[in-house]
């Protein structure tokens, strides 16, 4: 895929088809040691031992509408090509973590992309999910999570073509003021 | 259509002015049952399909069109990605194929406004 912002979305796809309800996205930028690191943690049904030891090959999937999963094999490539390393831990019934690490000057490292597009995306699931955000380029941080948004929203849904446009014009606010001083 | 004026925004209170806002229009909004789904599987991630949600959604903006657009998983038609699911009040849904950022204004213009279905683009009915 042309962006990591791309693969944290299909890994977040992952999570909603594993029931999950609270997915936490966690990007750290860090210029100093030269890594990009991204945690996608989950409370879906998470998996079973035996099947989180295959669960990088891409023959293996749960899905029953195509035998071949490729979203985590490509995602642990992407990472894995950038002299970084991508780690799955899974609990029955509890959750699953994913964190993928980047050498963050390296060549073929994919810029992070539009993550607007991809909160947008998430956020417009069927699903009901609560989002946890948290990035942090160099020592700038930014977070937000959607049970805050929900509360002042009330009966309205983030799904809302006005609540959407909203959380576009804020994400990008704060995302221009994360990446200030450099940084994709 | 129940479309209201929107200031730059960027802080919380201003998602507060919003809902009060949207609370004046939502009895339009629920009575249009346009419903608009975009697949968001690797499949569909991979063949451009949260770019076509984003130029739908501007769409729908550009016209003051009320819909949801909502995103779901694969549904096994992998090689048509990116697919688009148009439902309108109560209707058997229209399931487009291959739709491209470069098809979301006919798409939107032909069935949402004209009421026409691309037949040439459509793979799957109800």
């Amino acid at each position: 895929m042309r962006e990591l912002s791309l693969h944290i979305l299909d890994a977040v796809q992952n999570s909603i088809e594993a029931d999950a309800n609270r997915i936490y996205i966690k990007i750290k930028e860090d210029f100093g040691r030269d890594k990009l690191i991204i945690e996608i943690e989950d409370n879906g049904k998470g998996m079973t031992t035996e099947f989180l030891k295959e669960v990088l090959d891409p023959f293996k999937t749960t899905r029953k509408t195509r035998h071949v999963g490729l979203g985590l094999p490509l995602f642990s490539a992407a990472a894995e090509n950038c002299n970084g390393d991508f780690k799955i831990t899974s609990k029955k019934d509890k959750g699953t973590k994913i964190t993928a690490t980047f050498q963050y000057s390296h060549i073929d490292r994919a810029p992070l992309g539009d993550m607007v597009g991809t909160i947008v995306a998430i956020l417009c699931s069927d699903k009901e999910i609560d989002l946890f955000y948290h990035h942090q380029v160099d020592n700038k941080k930014f977070e937000f999570n959607t049970q805050k948004l929900k509360k002042i929203l009330g009966n309205i849904s983030l799904a809302n073509i006005n609540a959407i446009k909203w959380l576009k014009s804020y994400l990008k606010y704060n995302f221009k003021k994360l990446y200030k001083n450099g940084g994709v | 259509m129940g479309v209201f004026r929107l200031p730059k925004i960027k802080s919380l209170e201003e998602l507060r002015k919003l809902r009060e806002e949207a609370i004046k229009s939502i009895r339009v909004r629920e009575s249009t049952s346009t419903k608009i789904t975009v697949g968001m599987g690797t499949c569909g991630i991979a063949a451009g399909a949260r770019e076509v949600m984003h130029a739908i959604l501007d769409e729908l903006e550009k016209r003051k069109i009320d819909a949801n657009v909502i995103t779901v998983g694969c549904i096994g038609l992998c090689a048509e990605e990116p697919l688009v699911t148009i439902e309108r009040g109560g209707q058997p849904g229209i399931t487009y194929g291959k739709i491209s950022i470069k098809k979301v204004t006919k798409l939107i213009e032909e069935h949402l406004i004209k009421g026409n279905i691309i037949d040439e683009w459509v793979i799957s009915r109800g």
